[in-house]
């Protein structure tokens, strides 16, 4: 009679206490750091934003007075940024379209596919390091060494793996009643493609895209010895042909020097880094949840 | 009938459109075989870059820790040891935490929005860039953390990873952050590997009468361990690459000891610090780091790969 009550003294609930108290504060220990990190880096960085900060340049490091503003550093990013993009999307959608729409899995397929998971597992300082040799040391950019554009090439290499693998990805969960109806009506293979697959994948693909480049736009180690640093604005084309200052490089810089007021810019540039990198990740989870939902209907 | 069969005749496709087939077609290999290229591209820019430094030390290179660009002796055992520990000790803190967060939110001990809050948060950090990781680091765990260094030292001094007397920036520091960093991807790795195991064999455990828990170490877990193992492995592979939160906070120094409280080096911190004003010999040598430091990667990589196909799960 009793065995059929719950009790509390039996071994097995006991250890079944334990354990889950055990999981709880794994849970406690991973997220509290966690959440006390993101609130920090929002709190700190957002008490340094003022108006000045996106229009003025940095001044050099040992002026303990004022530190200036960080917009040569914040339109290298979007420059640095928009170059690596230019790259690598193309490059990274034409090769997921090669992969999903004409590819038989064949063994070429298996190796490109397995090329771009090795390369997605590559550690971005060694892509810095590749750019450095094959473009910054030889001088083959116009005889510039390093610049913006060595950066951004840097960066494309970062990326590419991720547009590859959501074009892959998002192209073959289209259903396969689509292209027969396009190839069907007599349709030739690259306008089904462009007018009937791509356009029924794109909004997966545009998640999976923006989202490699948020996280490209906060990538430093390539960038360290491919773009340098700046302290001077961007006035011009031919300045992608020099040095160029990304935030990244600026938080990295400035959080090392001694003086508070850099250590402030640091601040400043990690929130607003932060804060575009998140609102990008959380606005594409949203659309996502939103697909799926309209999809089930 | 005949009206309806010329018609037929003038719908043949024009030879331009088909060569057009054609150029997109193969346009589109070319872009997809540019992975294979730049792959292959870095291992043997890399490889070349580093063939001096490689002909002349040879394996020496991997056991001596001597860096010293005026007497050009270059040793990177300090860096490799430092890559090694930093990534496996961060590793070991990191997979129970991140392992025991994904039962955590797999399992039904909250309300489902709870977990799914969580879920998607822990996936969220993973989003946040290193650099800010390191900046974070000096500012606030290096003050926080430096009485419990202190603390280790005095009580666990004989061990010879807590030895020295702690300094502002170490490797033990370099280890926490890269914890912070793993978290996320061993979570939501984990996470969908539990997800992905089939109700019906959670169904069966409880139905022959197990418990929670004995279900989770019995069933659930050796059947996620694949996916998780992989999980695993992609941190490490992340872990020995990373470079500018360990670069931040790890102190780079070349001088080799065995204790945690020291500063240290790791490849990727040595190359971050030295590649932009290195020359000669140097930049050789760098390279040769970064060789190995592409082959460690490479090796855990392609590993992790290959655990995923041969024991991922079939039901």
């Amino acid at each position: 009679m009793n065995s059929l009550y719950y009790q509390k003294r039996l071994s097995r609930n006991i250890g079944d206490k334990f354990f889950t108290s055990l999981s709880v504060i794994c849970a406690l220990i991973a997220i509290l750091p966690l959440i006390f990190l993101v609130t920090y880096i929002l709190y700190k960085g957002g008490s340094q934003i003022t108006p000045e900060l996106f229009s003025l340049e940095p001044n050099p490091p040992g002026d303990d007075l004022d530190a200036g503003g960080i917009n040569p550093a914040l339109i290298g990013t979007l420059i640095i940024t928009s170059i690596a993009s230019i790259i690598a999307i193309p490059v990274g959608v034409g090769g997921g379209i090669y992969l999903a729409e004409y590819s038989k899995g064949g063994a070429f397929s298996r190796f490109i596919r397995f090329g771009v998971n090795v390369l997605a597992g590559v550690p971005s300082i060694i892509a810095g390091v590749f750019i450095y040799a094959l473009i910054v040391s030889t001088r083959i950019l116009f005889g510039s060494m390093y610049s913006g554009l060595a950066g951004g090439m840097a960066l494309s290499i970062l990326m590419l793996p991720t547009v590859i693998k959501t074009t892959d990805e998002g192209l073959k969960l289209v259903p396969n009643e689509l292209r027969y109806a396009s190839l069907g009506v007599g349709a030739s293979m690259y306008t089904t493609i462009l007018k009937v697959t791509l356009p029924s994948a794109f909004r997966s693909i545009a998640t999976g895209v923006v989202l490699g480049i948020a996280r490209a736009a906060g990538e430093t180690a390539p960038l360290i010895f491919t773009a340098l640093f700046s302290y001077y604005y961007i006035t011009g084309f031919g300045d992608l042909f020099y040095e160029m200052g990304s935030l990244a490089v600026l938080i990295y810089n400035f959080a090392l020097e001694p003086y508070d007021a850099q250590n402030k810019l640091a601040w400043a540039a990690s929130f607003i880094l932060v804060l575009s990198i998140l609102s990008v990740n959380i606005f594409s989870r949203i659309l996502a949840a939103f697909t799926e939902k309209t999809k089930r209907v | 009938m005949e009206e309806k069969l010329t018609l037929f005749k003038n719908r043949k496709r024009f030879g331009i459109e088909k060569n057009i087939d054609i150029i997109f077609k193969n346009t589109a290999l070319v872009l997809s075989s540019f992975v294979a290229i730049i792959l292959l591209g870095i291992i043997l820019v890399v490889f070349f870059q580093s063939f001096e430094s490689f002909s002349r030390y040879g394996l020496k290179f991997l056991v001596t820790s001597e860096w010293n660009p005026v007497k050009d002796e270059y040793g990177a055992f300090t860096a490799i040891y430092g890559t090694l520990v930093t990534s496996f000790l961060s590793l070991l803190i990191t997979i129970p935490l991140g392992v025991g967060t994904a039962i955590f939110i797999t399992e039904d001990f909250v309300p489902k929005v709870f977990r799914e809050i969580i879920g998607s948060f822990v996936e969220l950090l993973a989003a946040i860039p290193s650099v800010v990781l390191g900046l974070w680091a000096i500012f606030v765990m290096e003050p926080f953390f430096k009485a419990f260094f202190v603390f280790l030292h005095n009580f666990f001094g004989w061990i010879p990873l807590f030895s020295t007397e702690p300094t502002a920036r170490n490797s033990l520091l370099a280890i926490l952050i890269l914890v912070v960093m793993l978290l996320p991807i061993v979570t939501s790795i984990a996470r969908d590997s539990l997800n992905q195991v089939p109700k019906k064999l959670r169904n069966a455990a409880y139905g022959i009468g197990a418990s929670r828990w004995k279900t989770i170490f019995s069933v659930i877990l050796p059947a996620a361990l694949s996916g998780i193992m992989a999980g695993v492995l992609l941190a490490l592979g992340r872990a020995m690459g990373e470079t500018m939160a360990v670069t931040m906070i790890i102190g780079n120094s070349n001088a080799f000891s065995w204790s945690l409280l020291s500063p240290g080096y790791t490849i990727s911190s040595m190359l971050a610090n030295q590649f932009g004003e290195a020359d000669g010999s140097q930049v050789s040598s760098l390279f040769y780091a970064a060789f190995v430091l592409m082959i460690l990667s490479l090796v855990v990589n392609i590993f992790a790969q290959w655990l995923v196909k041969k024991f991922s799960l079939k039901y």
